[in-house]
């Protein structure tokens, strides 16, 4: 039994499945961050005093030129294979894969200066936040990792098999990690800056 | 079931044809990723854990009626830090009033009408093979499966169950003993199962749908459904957010939820972590901030609750009424408009609250224009009914119940929604009568004539019609006598909660008889339930055996072998028509189905 529009697209809808699941599943994880961005909003508004310059600006910096370069290297990693070109692919996808590890490190440092001084999300609301949406964020940077490992290891295989669907597969990977990123640009001003 | 899932003659031609698919015990009755056999399962499942909290409900109903009595026959069961002597601890019953709300809204109802029916029924009526993405169809049911399990184990942890209501409102939920912390971890895994499951709905039901069958040919079922997957991909995800939050609160010590200086039993609430054990909560946080949050989930919810069960009562009343729909165009186009409005009513559950009075008018009018849509649909199908020469089939009956049930529920509901009188209303029993009769003599006799209907397609067995007729007969007359003196009681000013069930307040005096007829009409509920549990299991058995349209029906699932075989159709379903051709002019036979080419 073949379920029908997996690769190809429906004529009246233009969609493959998998384009309109993984749009779907952005909107809900729109959601997810937008009732935190608005606990955030709420807590803030009601708080007498908010504190400022608590965290690395630098590295906050560092890591979003990080994550946007490896929002490109993502999109590169696409069109190298829609133009056939699987040792590029390749090299594209293990440099994103790269990138977000990187990220993960800096904050690594950035959350065990916190905890060296024992300033962990228990000491304020404004670390109570920031520890929860930074860290939440991570967790989907993650997520995205072992997509990419997956399909830098077992998951590519199919690109022998069946091109088509592989080339989806990473179009949807791109998408999830566009949005992972855009997430992270909302974040930085939000907490490091205002 | 088991049985003639495999080997039922009229499925033998695709077994044979697909024999090098033979998939092993596991793959085909626990890990499958068949739509038909998940949606058993869910319905199942969903069925069972209806049994569990409505047995917990029973409990409770005892200690309503007679509090302070032991409990009879099992009260020895629970042990000396729930029962002492058999006698209910007023932590245990909040426990069991917590875990009740939780377990009949998210893993019964819910599970049951949109995991169960909507994955059996859907692609059927669709006429699609499976599910879009049936391996993620799968993992919805597993982590189903791991939140139920999660929240059972909690009544045998330290500190038994979480007892802080459905709602699980800080600061209590966050400073009581107990296991928030799991309830948190099981609604996470519920919630990951609604979010798989609605992307799923939706794809399928744009992606799918047979030849022919453009959005206005959809079955009203298939409308519900797909709406309703909207709001579990919507409005559970900030639940998911405020869960964290509140996790984060028992777990890591944040305040997200306690105000600063918090003062409880005389003394101020310390930070409930391990790592900052004693020092002082930070503060800062916001109670309201929760209520917020969870109702932005929880109003969707109870739409979500309810859509399902008119797309099931529909698809009943067209079959025996043998009439179309009245107003399908006005039921399609009021079902997305209350779909839409769902997400902007929510804090008319917080007219208490003190959030102010242009917050109370800009929510009550945003109710009072949200009951615009549910009338419509209601009295569409009233209007099905006139002139109809009705079967009273035994799903019918149910379905034609609903419509009263559901009547009274949704016009209790509407002094709820007025800031004044919910004043004098909130928090009594009168809210507990108004959404039980939405939910229960609404959407489960909707759900059960839903079993009843389709059990012939998932089975090829009809369910027994006299044990059908004591099972509802029996309990439209219990669960009247539970949930109609509730609004007396509410009335009166009895207060929800009330471990004693009211008896030490003077004003409810003259009320409190109530309980013992609610108490025992509860018990007479559970006894006709057993009707159905029987007739269940026996038709799978020994049911009469029928083809594959028995009820003489005209969407697409009744194209399908009964039960239908991996992959649903033995030939391409087209749909020539709309969904409910039922006694055409000039036709030869009083229904003309969908799937029935013109004739040349």
């Amino acid at each position: 039994m073949n379920i029908p529009y997996t690769v190809e697209e429906r004529p009246d809808t233009g969609l493959a499945n998998g384009k309109l699941g993984i749009w779907l599943f952005l909107a809900s994880e729109v959601m997810l961050f937008g009732a935190l961005f608005s606990t955030y909003i709420i807590l803030r508004v009601g708080a007498t005093e908010w504190p400022h310059g608590e965290l690395n600006i630098p590295l906050g910096a560092i890591n979003t030129v990080i994550l946007i370069s490896s929002s490109v290297t993502m999109v590169m990693a696409w069109a190298s294979l829609k133009m056939n070109e699987w040792g590029k692919h390749r090299l594209y996808l293990l440099a994103t894969f790269v990138l977000a590890a990187v990220f993960l490190v800096n904050k690594y440092f950035e959350y065990s200066a916190h905890f060296a001084t024992g300033e962990g999300p228990w000491h304020s609301t404004f670390l109570a936040i920031y520890f929860t949406m930074t860290g939440l964020h991570g967790l989907h940077i993650l997520g995205g990792m072992i997509v990419m490992a997956y399909f830098l290891g077992p998951g590519a295989k199919l690109w022998k098999t069946n091109p088509d669907q592989f080339a989806n597969r990473i179009e949807y990977t791109g998408l999830y990690w566009h949005f992972v990123d855009l997430v992270w640009i909302f974040l930085f001003p939000v907490l490091y800056l205002l | 079931m088991d049985k003639s899932a495999t080997h039922h003659p009229t499925v033998a031609h695709p077994h044979v044809e697909h024999a090098h698919e033979e998939l092993g015990f596991w793959r085909t009755y626990v890990f499958s990723v068949d739509h038909k056999w998940i949606g058993i399962q869910y319905a199942v499942t969903g069925l069972l854990f209806l049994l569990f909290g409505f047995t917990l409900m029973m409990l409770m109903r005892w200690q309503l009626a007679y509090p302070g009595r032991p409990i009879p026959l099992i009260g020895g069961l629970f042990g000396q830090d729930k029962a002492p002597g058999g006698i209910m601890l007023p932590e245990f019953y909040n426990q069991l009033g917590a875990m009740h709300g939780t377990i009949m809204v998210f893993m019964g109802v819910v599970p049951l009408a949109v995991g169960g029916f909507g994955n059996f029924v859907l692609p059927l009526q669709i006429g699609a093979p499976d599910m879009a993405f049936p391996k993620i169809n799968m993992m919805s049911y597993w982590a189903y499966f791991l939140g139920g399990v999660t929240m059972l184990a909690s009544f045998f942890m330290p500190g038994g169950a979480a007892q802080s209501g459905w709602t699980s409102y800080p600061p209590l939920s966050v400073i009581n003993q107990g296991q928030q912390t799991m309830w948190l971890i099981g609604m996470m895994f519920l919630i990951t199962s609604s979010l798989l499951g609605s992307l799923n709905f939706i794809t399928t039901t744009v992606q799918l749908r047979a030849k022919g069958l453009s959005w206005m040919r959809l079955p009203f079922f298939v409308w519900a459904q797909f709406v309703t997957s909207f709001l579990l991909l919507l409005a559970f995800p900030p639940l998911e957010a405020a869960g964290i939050l509140q996790l984060m609160d028992k777990v890591a010590g944040t305040s997200f939820f306690m105000p600063s200086g918090l003062v409880v039993s005389n003394r101020i609430v310390t930070s409930m972590t391990g790592i900052a054990q004693g020092s002082v909560a930070s503060g800062g946080g916001n109670p309201l901030l929760w209520q917020h949050l969870f109702w932005f989930l929880a109003h969707p919810e109870v739409y979500v609750l309810i859509l399902p069960a008119m797309g099931i009562v529909s698809e009943i009343i067209a079959n025996n009424t043998r009439k179309p729909l009245w107003g399908y165009r006005a039921l399609v186009y009021s079902l997305v408009f209350l779909g839409f409005m769902s997400f902007i009513v929510w804090a008319h559950h917080m007219f208490m609250t003190g959030m102010g009075t242009t917050m109370s008018a800009f929510f009550q009018t945003t109710t009072m224009i949200i009951s615009i849509p549910s009338v419509v649909i209601l009295t569409a199908l009233l209007m099905s009914l006139v002139g109809a020469s009705i079967r009273f089939t035994t799903p019918m009956l149910f379905a034609l119940a609903f419509l009263p049930m559901f009547g009274i529920g949704g016009l209790t509901g509407l002094p709820l929604g007025l800031a004044p009188s919910d004043i004098h209303l909130h928090d009594t029993y009168y809210v507990i009568g108004h959404f039980h009769y939405v939910v229960a003599p609404g959407t489960i006799f909707a759900l059960f004539g839903g079993v009843y209907y389709w059990f012939p397609k998932a089975t090829g067995r009809k369910m027994n019609d006299l044990l059908g007729q004591l099972h509802f007969w029996g309990s439209l007359v219990a669960i009247n006598l539970v949930f109609f003196p509730m609004f007396i009681e509410g009335l009166a000013g009895m207060n929800r909660r009330m471990y004693d069930g009211g008896a030490q307040f003077a004003h409810t005096k003259s009320v409190l008889y109530w309980n013992v007829v609610q108490g025992y009409a509860a018990w007479a509920l559970g006894l006709f339930q057993l009707f159905f549990i029987v007739n269940f299991f026996m038709s799978i058995k020994w049911g009469k055996a029928v083809d594959r349209n028995p009820w003489e029906a005209t969407t697409l699932e009744w194209a399908a072998p009964s039960p239908p075989p991996h992959g649903n159709f033995l030939t391409e379903p087209i749909a020539y028509r709309a969904p409910y051709e039922y006694s055409v002019p000039g036709a030869a036979k009083d229904f003309t189905p969908q799937f029935e080419p013109e004739r040349a």
